[in-house]
């Protein structure tokens, strides 16, 4: 952690200077100090893509990577991130061009609605990072702090998997299909 | 969901529905170019890199927030509301109370329970009384907190128990006496005397407990004035349609300048469906400050917004003959419907409609109570009314599979309707996938070799079930479209899509690329969507009852089919061909006799854009009168039924109690899969909602000591405290999709939003009596509650009462075996009873 610049001066109110790198740029703003990251994310420098499901670090949604660590956003007070370089879903692809774990996300099925999307790409990030071969076990535990309500879990699971595969060099699988059983199958329906 | 008092929309008077696809569409056998393509979905981009606009991502220059002041007591009179504190305070622009909202409103036309603000009472801890607006959203905060009200307390009416038996003090004005919101009584058929002449009859008590949406995105609107000083409120809703309606209603505002646009959802599941007061009166502060003026709920609100899952008693009966056929069925439902009427009455009737369109079902009474309490308001979650009758059911069924030694598999398939019945109530089903489902599910998980047989602990349970492919009705009596979509063809090759249907995340949007592209031989990348905004898209009703797959896909593929009638013309002449040789795809429109002699799709639009003007097309689609004529048999009708099987296996620890599930099967009666990769995410993630229901979620209220006003407060209003299954707790499932086209459904297809979660909390429950021999018979199926079962004589669980109701007096419905036209034989022919009711007609 950066050290906070709170001064004996400073009042509650007094805004503080916050220099710190988000998405490989270099910020710099003036934000109050009791300011979350997500806040400051969100408000001050207008990226919206990291989300807030709770604001008690219950749901995941508003995951980033801080130095790499993954961290819930919405717990960290901003100005101790003060020289830190902070990486949210907008920083995961350089370019047109998708990050291979949202190219998969969305090929996958692994995003419904969307919301938790950021986080569990910003989390799966920080494990393909650590290990671009997980296991399933590996993905479920590396997950196991984001809340999805949409999908049921397994295609995201998936799309980690499919993108971890790109990341090592491998083709991309295509989404896994459900089985599909004819009516005509059997005589009783139509 | 329809306005239950009405039996029909399509009455004397009313046009026909909507006419089938057009002949130029492709027919079914052909091969398809994006349908059942597991392509990308249409928003998959946007949603992977964050650039998506959900509500509370919006935000404008010179915005002022909202933060709401709540009630602190459950129930109450008002007797002052004090603002001047809180208009002291630097930096607030307004307060606003119940008396800027004396217009009242509510979903259906029948509760118009509802003030934005309240006026005279509040009903339950969360109720709004004030709100505050200001530059900052922390002034705004702190300043709610010094808007003083004085309450004079009320009795608190907690459980529908308590509502039965206290009358007194009302916690609304209206209603079917009391406390009781809306009391319900249909016989079709006399079903004591099936009982009577029943070789065995059965009866059960179950409990479903309640349990909310938990959307990850919390609530939120943006309201404002456009540059052309007219209101706009963009916002988290699954029904954008009605909030216009009742936003114009309650400000005042000709609903010609007013503008309501669903901004994509973050999960809906029922639970942005209703009209909520802070998205009324954020635009009634837009329209006194002029201001922009953003609410963004707290978690912690959200859970007081609720309108989710009603907690449901049941009482089941069932009659059955040598042969194991249903001679005669009852159900009597008693729900706790929270402190406002809201969807409820629909809900009522939900919890009886869908009894009868799985297994044959000689008569059927259905009875249905829901009390008023001071707790959140209950309504539609994911299977609106239906999941805990389904629980009920199912779970009955297997036990009476058990006594007649019946495999309650075998038994399912040897009493599934037939295709094209009509139900003892009414209900006309068309297509069945249900012995498809149950085949499938049976033969994946062995079902025959391995139930019964996995050891100690371990066990199999099965269920299957139904839902609607839509309402049949819409919610306020009109004879309009139900769906309505637009199409703009561009020189460039290129569509746009204008639709009035909400993307809540269970694909839309896609299913409309897909449709369009599907019939003008389009890549759906090709084109582009405008949705979800009343200003510029025709009305669709809204993301609810599963309806929009085949309601807004019918209307696409009928305003997709009438552009490519107008570029096949045009195309016909080009290529020197009769029209019945033009055919569409990959982007080329061309002679079916040699298809290498073509033109592309962008010439064909300037070739009819030259002949014709500007091409442009609409399509609506209005569903089929359904056959029931009674009072109340409004809700229930759909153009198609889906069906869906499943069986669980689970793994029970006798000494902890604790259910873990191993593995779940489920087959869904899709009809035709537009996206594959979409519908198993809907099977997937209604599997994922059921088993949280089946084992942990529990919207429950305590009260607070008597030094702590003994308010009855939520229990866990947290993320982290209402328990929902985490990556960890999650199965593994194995999906198969049915496939058999359903006429009514756009290219034969099902709906599968919330069909899939129906079988999944009874075959939990069933799959712990094979485990280690014991009912629990409500969910929640908690550790305690294995236990208590395991440690009970009985071997049970569950609600041992069912509180004396004092039910109105029947409508009499004769089933279409015992003669009868549908309608109640000891009620006014309503064409007698009185004209056609204008929409607004409403009560109180």
């Amino acid at each position: 952690m950066g050290a906070p610049l709170a001064t004996p001066e400073a009042g509650p109110r007094d805004k503080l200077r916050l220099a710190f790198t988000v998405n490989g740029e270099a910020r710099e703003v003036l934000v109050e100090p009791w300011k979350t990251l997500l806040e400051v994310l969100r408000e001050d420098l207008g990226l919206t893509g990291t989300k807030h499901g709770c604001e008690l670090g219950e749901c995941g949604a508003c995951a980033v990577l801080a130095d790499g660590e993954l961290v819930l956003s919405c717990l960290v007070p901003a100005v101790e991130c003060q020289g830190r370089a902070v990486t949210t879903v907008e920083g995961l692809r350089d370019g047109p061009e998708l990050h291979p774990l949202q190219a998969a996300f969305a090929d996958h099925g692994a995003a419904q609605c969307g919301y938790c999307t950021p986080g569990m790409l910003v989390a799966a990030r920080w494990l393909l990072d650590r290990e671009p071969d997980a296991s399933r076990e590996r993905i479920v535990e590396a997950l196991s702090g984001q809340l999805c309500r949409c999908t049921g879990y397994l295609q995201i699971y998936e799309a980690v998997e499919a993108a971890g595969r790109v990341l090592r060099g491998l083709p991309a699988p295509g989404a896994r299909l459900p089985r599909v059983h004819r009516a005509s199958e059997h005589g009783r329906s139509e | 969901m329809a306005d239950p008092s009405e039996s029909s929309a399509a009455r004397a008077g009313a046009p026909p529905p909507s006419r089938p696809a057009p002949a130029s569409a492709p027919q079914a056998g052909t091969a398809f170019g994006a349908v059942g393509k597991p392509l990308r979905r249409a928003d998959g981009r946007a949603k992977v890199t964050g650039e998506t606009r959900f509500a509370d991502d919006l935000s404008l220059p010179g915005m002022l927030f909202m933060k709401l002041k709540r009630s602190s007591v459950p129930h109450a009179r008002i007797l002052e509301v004090d603002a001047a504190a809180a208009l002291a305070v630097p930096g607030v622009r307004a307060v606003l109370t119940g008396r800027d909202f004396p217009v009242r409103y509510g979903i259906l036309p029948v509760s118009q329970d509802e003030h934005a603000l309240c006026v005279d009472k509040v009903r339950f801890v969360g109720d709004p009384v004030a709100a505050v607006v200001a530059a900052d959203e922390l002034v705004a905060e702190e300043a709610a907190r010094l808007v003083a009200v004085r309450y004079q307390p009320l009795a608190t009416i907690a459980s529908p128990e308590e509502a039965l038996a206290t009358p007194e003090p009302r916690i609304h004005e209206y209603g079917d006496g009391g406390n009781v919101h809306k009391a319900v009584a249909l016989d079709f058929g006399d079903v004591p005397a099936a009982l009577a002449s029943a070789d065995q009859v059965f009866e059960d008590l179950f409990f479903y407990q309640g349990s909310t949406h938990l959307a990850l995105e919390q609530h939120a609107t943006l309201a404002y004035l456009d540059a052309d000083g007219r209101l706009t409120i963009a916002t988290s809703t699954q029904v954008p349609h009605y909030l216009h309606r009742a936003a114009a209603k309650v400000l005042g505002v000709p609903p010609a300048r007013l503008r309501v646009i669903a901004q994509p959802q973050g999960g809906g599941f029922g639970g942005k469906t209703d009209l909520f007061n802070h998205e009324i009166v954020a635009a009634k502060a837009a329209l006194v400050t002029g201001r922009p003026v953003k609410v963004s709920l707290t978690r912690e609100e959200v859970f007081a917004c609720h309108r989710g899952r009603h907690p449901v008693l049941m009482r089941l009966r069932t009659g059955v003959g040598r042969d194991g056929r249903i001679l005669g069925h009852s159900v009597e439902t008693l729900l706790d419907g929270g402190a406002y009427g809201g969807y409820g009455v629909a809900s009522t009737f939900y919890t009886g409609a869908l009894e009868t369109v799985t297994y044959r079902m000689d008569r059927y009474r259905f009875r249905g109570c829901r009390t008023f309490t001071n707790k959140p308001p209950c309504g539609p979650k994911r299977g609106h009314g239906t999941p805990q009758p389904r629980f009920g059911l199912e779970v009955h069924l297997d036990k009476i599979c058990q006594k007649l030694g019946r495999d309650p598999a075998e038994w399912r398939i040897q009493n599934a309707l037939a295709a094209g019945s009509l139900t003892a109530n009414w209900m006309k089903v068309r297509t069945i996938g249900l012995v498809g489902c149950l085949e499938a599910v049976v033969a994946a998980s062995r079902w025959k070799e391995r139930r019964g047989k996995l050891g100690p602990g371990r066990g199999l349970g099965l269920a299957s079930s139904a839902y609607l492919c839509g309402a049949g009705l819409p919610i306020y009596f009109n004879d309009m479209p139900h769906s309505g979509v637009q199409l703009l063809l561009d020189r460039g090759g290129g569509v746009t899509v204008f639709c009035g249907a909400a993307e809540v995340g269970q694909g839309s949007d896609t299913v409309l690329a897909v449709l369009v592209a599907e019939v003008l031989g389009l890549d759906p990348d090709d084109v582009k969507l405008v949705t979800g905004d009343t200003a510029l898209g025709p009305v669709d009703l809204g993301s609810y009852s599963s309806r929009v797959t085949l309601m807004m896909g019918n209307a696409a593929v009928e305003a997709a089919g009438r552009a490519r009638d107008r570029l096949a013309a045009a195309a016909a002449q080009a290529l020197e061909v009769p029209l019945e040789r033009v055919g569409f795809g990959g982007g080329r429109v061309f002679d079916v006799g040699d298809p290498d002699r073509a033109i592309t799709f962008a010439e064909a639009v300037q070739r009819a854009e030259a002949e014709g003007g500007t091409v442009g097309t609409v399509g609506s689609y209005r569903p089929p009168p359904p056959p029931s004529r009674y009072k109340g048999g409004g809700v229930g009708p759909s153009p198609a039924y889906s069906y869906t099987a499943a069986v669980v296996e689970v793994e029970v620890d006798a000494a902890t109690g604790v259910v873990r599930v191993v593995k779940v099967w489920i087959a869904h009666d899709i009809g035709r899969a537009l996206n594959p990769v979409l519908v198993r995410g809907q099977v997937e993630g209604s599997v994922y909602m059921g088993l949280g229901e089946a084992l942990m979620e529990e919207q429950e209220f305590v009260r607070l000591p008597p030094r702590l006003s003994r308010a009855l407060v939520h229990q866990a209003p947290s993320m982290l405290e209402y328990k929902s299954p985490a990556t960890v707790d999650m199965p593994e499932v194995e999906t198969i999709l049915v496939d058999g086209p359903e006429p009514n459904g756009p290219f034969g297809a099902k709906e599968v939003g919330q069909g899939p979660l129906l079988p999944i909390p009874p075959a939990v429950a069933n799959a712990v009596h094979d485990a280690v021999g014991v009912r629990v018979d409500e969910v929640p199926i908690t550790p305690e509650k294995v236990l208590a079962a395991l440690k009970a004589g009985s071997r049970r669980h569950g609600p041992e009462a069912f509180p004396s109701i004092a039910w109105p007096e029947p409508l009499m419905v004769p089933p279409p075996w015992e003669g009868g036209d549908g309608s109640a034989v000891n009620e006014p022919r309503r064409s007698e009873q009185r004209g056609r009711r204008p929409p607004e007609a409403a009560k109180p």
